[in-house]
C-alpha cells in the first residue's frame, strides 16, 4: 500500500501548476510513458465487451467478445422469456428484421438478445422462446451467471439512472444497440421502430462495399 | 494554487488517485474473485463505491467506473483563448452552383434551391469536413487529438455576413459549399456521413441541414443562405423583411440523424454572425455595440465569440472519449472555450461584447463572472439565442442549455489590473439535466480566466447604463394574430427511449407528423411532466416568442426567458406556450431535443411546411 500512498502524493502535486517539473521527475523515476498507445478498437473492447462466457439457447458456451462481437456487425437487445411488456413488440420487430436482412444474419450480421432474468431463463427456456418465435440461425438468446449478465447490461448502457426505475425489470429499456466492431461504428435505435427503418439505420454501419450509394431522405 | 478552487483541486486529486489505483489493481493481476474477496467488487461486478477506486463512485449509472468522466489532470489557465478565424469568401466554385442539384457531379442535395433566383448568391464560401489534429491542453499534458472539423478545425471558422439593405435584400445572399472528405476510419466514434444545420437561419429548408439530408464521403452539398429577415416574401415584402426578426449570433453544426452527438462532439460545429445596418459591428454606428474589427486584433476587436463545450479524455490514452452506449446524456469534466481547455483571455479596460454558445453535448450552464475575493461582477445581457432584447438588461448570470446563445456586454472599464473567471455555478451530475441548485461564488467550475491587463484603448461603444428608458434595439414583433392551430408536444421518456407525444422519431421516409401551412401563425404547447429530466427544445427555421411558462409571463429580468428564441429550455415539470409565425419558405423541418444524446435516441418529430397544412393538434 505504500506505493498507492506515494502515488497519492504525486497526484496532489500534479494538480498544482507549480509542481509540473516535480511530476515530470516522478514519472521519469517510474520510467513509464504518461499515456499508453492503445488502439481505439482495443479501448472499446476493454470498456464495453468483457470476454465473459455466456450460454446460448442452443447450449453453446460462447465468449462475449471473442465469439460474439469480434469482426462482426452486431445487434443487441435486452429481454426475458416471460416478459409481458415491451419484449413482445421488440421480438416481433426483430423477427421481421431477420427476414429483411436475410442470409446475412449468421454470416456477418449477428443478433443477440441478453436475458435480464438469468435465473429463470435457462437454456431450455431460451430454446423454447426461440422456437416459439421461429428464430433462424444467427440470432442467439443468451444467458449466464447473474453477475455476468448484470455486467453486460451495465457495460452496454441498459441502466436507468433512477435506481427505482432501474429495479423495475418489467419496464426495462427497449433500445437496440448496434455496431460494426472492426469499423468502430456504433449506434442505437428504439426497438419499437419499424423493422425497415431499423434495417436502414444498420446500413449506416455496414461495410463500405455494402453501403447504399445514396440514402438521402430514406430513399424508399 | 490561486488558479484552482479547493473543490476542483480535490476532484482532480481523487481522480488521479482512483485512476492509478485501478491501474495498479489490474497490473497486479487481481482477478474478479480476488477483488470480491477483498471486498472491492460487488457480486454484480461493480467496484465498491469506495474513495480511491472510482472518482465518482455513487454515480447514477450504477457505480460503474469506466465511463464516468475521469480525464487525466490538466493545468488550467495556461493557454490563450483562440479567437475564431474568419472564413474568407472564394471568388468562384467549381463546378458552378446551380438551382438544381448536381448529382452527376457528386452533389448529395436532392431538392432544388427554392429561392436561388429571388436571392442570387452574392458571395461563395467553401469548407471541407475533414480530419484534423489539434492540441486541447498545454503541450505535453494531453496528446494531440484527432478531430473532425470544418476545414479540419474545431470550432470551425467563423462566418461573418451581413443582411441586405432596404430595396436590396439579396445583398446578404451567400452560398456555402460543404465537402465531405472525412476518413472511413473514425478512431473510435463518429459517422462519416453528415448534414449541416445553420442554427437558426431563416433558410430555405433544402439548405437548412435537415437530419435526413445527409451526404456521404466524397460528396458535396450546396447550402444557399439568403440571410433575409422573416417576412421577406410575405408580411414585410415591401420592407425587405421584418428587421425585428433579425438574428445576429448563429452557429452551424452536424445534424446527422441518430449520429449528431458523436459527430458534434468530435468537432463538427462552428460559429456564424450576421450584422446589419443597426447591429453594424462598428461601435461608432447603429446600436454602437463593441466593434468586431477583424475578429483577431486585440486592439480593435472587442466582439468575441466563445464556443463552450465539455469533454472527457481517456485516462489511459489521453485521447478524446465518447460514451458509445449512453442514451441519457454525456457530461465532460474538461471545459473548453474555442477548442482549448480552460484558456486565458487578456482584455483592455473597456466594454466587450461576448457571444456565448454552448455546443453540449448535454450540459446546462449558468454563467457568472467571478471577481477578486469571490465577488460576482454583473454584466448586461443583450440577446437571447442571438436575437436582441428590447434593451440591455443588467444581470448577475445567464443560464443556457445546449445550443442556446447569449450575447452579453461586460464593462471592464474600471477593472484594470483585475482578474476574473467565467464560472458555471449550475449543479449538474448527469445527462438528465441540472439539479436546479446554483452553487456559491467560487464553488462552481471556472471555465475561462479573464485578465484585464491590455493597453488602454478608446471605447466608443454605448454604455448600457446610460441608455434612456424604453426600447433601445428593435422591439419584438407582436403576438396578437390568432393562431391557425394550437399543437401540443409532450417530451417524455418510456422504456429508456425518448419520445414526443408517445411516439419515436420514426424514419426519414415516413410522412410528416405535422404540416404547417406557409405564412400562418401557430401556437405550440411544450410539456415536460418529469421532475427528473430537462430538455432544450429546438425548432428550426423560425424564432418563437414565449407567451407563458407554467401560466406565468416570461421573465424580462434575472434568468431572461422573454424575447425571440429558437431553443426552449424545458425544465422540470414545466409547461410553456410559444408563438410562431412560419413564413416565406417551405420544406421538411425537425422539432427536437438539443441534448444531442436525446436527439439521437428518437426525441425528434419530423414535419413539413407546405401550402396545405394539417390539423393535428398532438402530432
Amino acid at each position: 500500500m505504500t506505493d498507492l500512498k506515494r502515488r497519492g502524493l504525486v497526484a496532489t502535486l500534479a494538480a498544482a501548476p507549480f509542481a509540473a517539473p516535480l511530476l515530470a521527475g516522478a514519472q521519469a523515476l517510474e520510467s513509464k510513458p504518461k499515456f499508453e498507445q492503445i488502439s481505439s478498437r482495443e479501448r472499446i473492447r476493454q470498456r464495453y465487451f468483457p470476454n465473459l462466457v455466456l450460454t446460448a439457447h442452443d447450449g453453446r458456451k460462447l465468449k462475449f467478445y471473442d465469439d460474439l462481437v469480434k469482426d462482426k456487425i452486431v445487434i443487441f437487445n435486452m429481454f426475458y422469456a416471460q416478459c409481458q411488456g415491451i419484449c413482445s413488440p421488440i421480438t416481433r420487430n426483430l423477427v421481421k428484421l431477420q427476414q429483411i436482412l436475410g442470409d446475412r444474419v449468421g454470416k456477418d450480421i449477428f443478433m443477440y438478445s441478453f436475458t435480464l432474468k438469468p435465473k429463470e431463463d435457462n437454456v431450455k427456456a431460451l430454446k423454447h422462446y426461440a422456437e416459439m418465435h421461429k428464430v433462424k440461425p444467427g440470432w442467439l438468446f443468451l444467458t449466464g451467471s447473474v453477475e455476468d449478465m448484470e455486467t453486460i447490461r451495465r457495460k452496454l448502457g441498459y441502466v436507468d439512472p433512477d435506481p427505482q426505475v432501474d429495479k423495475d425489470v418489467s419496464n426495462h429499456i427497449g433500445v437496440l444497440k448496434y455496431g460494426n466492431e472492426p469499423l468502430e461504428r456504433w449506434g442505437g435505435c428504439p426497438g419499437r421502430s419499424a423493422p425497415d427503418w431499423i434495417a436502414e439505420t444498420l446500413s449506416w454501419v455496414d461495410w463500405p462495399k455494402n453501403q447504399k450509394a445514396k440514402v438521402n431522405g430514406g430513399g424508399k | 494554487m490561486a488558479y484552482i478552487s479547493k473543490r476542483n483541486l480535490r476532484k482532480e486529486k481523487e481522480k488521479q488517485i482512483a485512476a492509478d489505483n485501478r491501474r495498479e489493481l489490474i497490473a497486479a493481476g487481481f482477478k474478479r474473485r480476488d477483488l470480491l474477496k477483498m471486498g472491492l467488487l460487488t457480486s454484480a461486478g461493480m467496484l465498491i463505491p469506495k474513495k480511491g477506486l472510482s472518482a465518482r463512485p455513487l454515480n447514477t449509472r450504477g457505480a460503474f467506473d469506466d465511463d464516468e468522466p475521469n480525464s487525466p489532470p490538466t493545468t488550467p489557465f495556461q493557454e490563450l483563448m483562440p479567437r475564431l478565424p474568419v472564413l474568407q469568401p472564394v471568388p468562384s466554385l467549381n463546378p458552378a452552383p446551380t438551382a438544381d442539384p448536381q448529382p452527376l457531379l457528386g452533389e448529395a442535395r436532392t431538392e432544388r434551391h427554392q429561392a436561388f433566383q429571388l436571392f442570387p448568391p452574392q458571395r461563395f464560401y467553401e469548407m471541407t469536413q475533414q480530419e484534423g489534429t489539434v492540441l486541447m491542453a498545454p503541450a505535453g499534458e494531453l496528446p494531440p487529438q484527432t478531430i473532425w472539423g470544418f476545414n479540419g478545425t474545431t470550432p470551425g471558422p467563423l462566418i461573418v455576413e451581413r443582411y441586405g439593405v432596404l430595396g436590396r435584400p439579396q445583398d446578404g445572399s451567400v452560398l456555402l459549399r460543404l465537402r465531405n472528405n472525412l476518413p472511413s476510419t473514425n478512431g473510435g466514434f463518429g459517422l462519416p456521413s453528415v448534414t449541416t444545420h445553420l442554427h437558426n437561419g431563416h433558410t430555405p429548408l433544402e439548405s437548412d441541414g435537415f437530419p435526413c439530408f445527409f451526404m456521404e464521403r466524397g460528396q458535396f452539398y450546396d447550402h444557399h443562405y439568403p440571410n433575409v429577415y422573416a417576412g421577406v416574401l410575405s408580411t414585410h415584402q415591401a420592407q425587405g423583411g421584418d428587421i425585428r426578426e433579425a438574428m445576429h449570433t448563429l452557429w452551424y453544426h452536424d445534424h446527422r440523424i441518430d449520429h449528431t452527438a458523436e459527430n458534434t462532439y468530435k468537432g463538427l460545429a462552428g460559429a456564424y454572425i450576421l450584422f446589419n445596418e443597426r447591429d453594424t459591428g462598428n461601435e461608432n454606428t447603429g446600436f454602437r455595440l463593441p466593434s468586431f474589427g477583424d475578429g483577431q486584433n486585440p486592439l480593435t476587436s472587442f466582439d468575441i465569440y466563445m464556443v463552450f463545450n465539455d469533454k472527457v479524455f481517456d485516462d489511459r490514452t489521453g485521447l478524446l472519449k465518447f460514451d458509445l452506449f449512453n442514451t441519457d446524456g454525456i457530461l465532460g469534466d474538461k471545459f473548453l472555450v474555442n477548442g482549448k481547455i480552460n484558456p486565458v483571455l487578456h482584455v483592455s479596460p473597456r466594454r466587450y461584447r461576448f457571444r456565448w454558445l454552448n455546443t453540449g453535448p448535454s450540459r446546462f450552464y449558468q454563467m457568472f463572472i467571478l471577481g477578486p475575493n469571490n465577488t460576482t461582477k454583473s454584466f448586461w445581457q443583450i440577446s437571447n439565442d442571438g436575437n436582441l432584447l428590447e434593451r440591455p438588461v443588467q444581470v448577475t448570470s445567464s443560464r443556457f442549455s445546449v445550443a442556446e446563445r447569449v450575447d452579453v456586454i461586460v464593462d471592464f472599464t474600471n477593472d484594470a489590473g483585475k482578474t476574473f473567471y467565467l464560472e458555471n455555478r449550475l449543479e449538474q451530475h448527469d445527462g438528465r439535466g441540472p439539479t436546479g441548485d446554483v452553487l456559491g461564488a467560487g464553488q462552481g467550475d471556472k471555465i475561462l480566466k479573464i485578465v484585464v491587463d491590455g493597453p488602454q484603448v478608446a471605447d466608443n461603444s454605448v454604455n448600457p447604463a446610460n441608455i434612456p428608458a424604453g426600447v433601445y434595439f428593435y422591439g419584438f414583433p407582436d403576438t396578437n394574430e390568432a393562431p391557425r392551430i394550437t399543437r401540443t408536444f409532450r417530451f417524455e421518456r418510456g422504456n429508456g427511449e425518448w419520445q414526443v407525444n408517445g411516439q419515436l422519431v420514426g424514419g426519414c421516409d415516413r410522412p410528416p407528423r405535422f404540416q404547417i401551412k406557409r405564412n400562418s401563425v401557430e401556437k405550440w404547447i411544450f410539456q415536460n411532466n418529469s421532475g427528473g429530466w430537462q430538455h432544450p427544445i429546438h425548432m428550426h427555421f423560425e424564432e418563437f416568442q414565449t407567451l407563458s411558462i407554467n401560466g406565468n409571463a416570461p421573465a424580462a429580468t434575472g434568468l431572461i426567458t422573454k424575447g425571440r428564441k429558437d431553443v426552449f429550455r424545458l425544465e422540470h415539470n414545466m409547461e410553456a406556450v410559444v408563438y410562431f409565425r412560419f413564413r416565406d419558405f417551405i420544406g421538411r423541418i425537425p422539432l427536437h431535443c438539443h441534448n444531442v444524446v436525446h436527439e439521437d435516441h428518437a426525441m425528434m418529430v419530423l414535419g413539413e411546411i407546405n401550402d396545405v397544412g394539417d390539423n393535428r393538434t398532438n402530432p
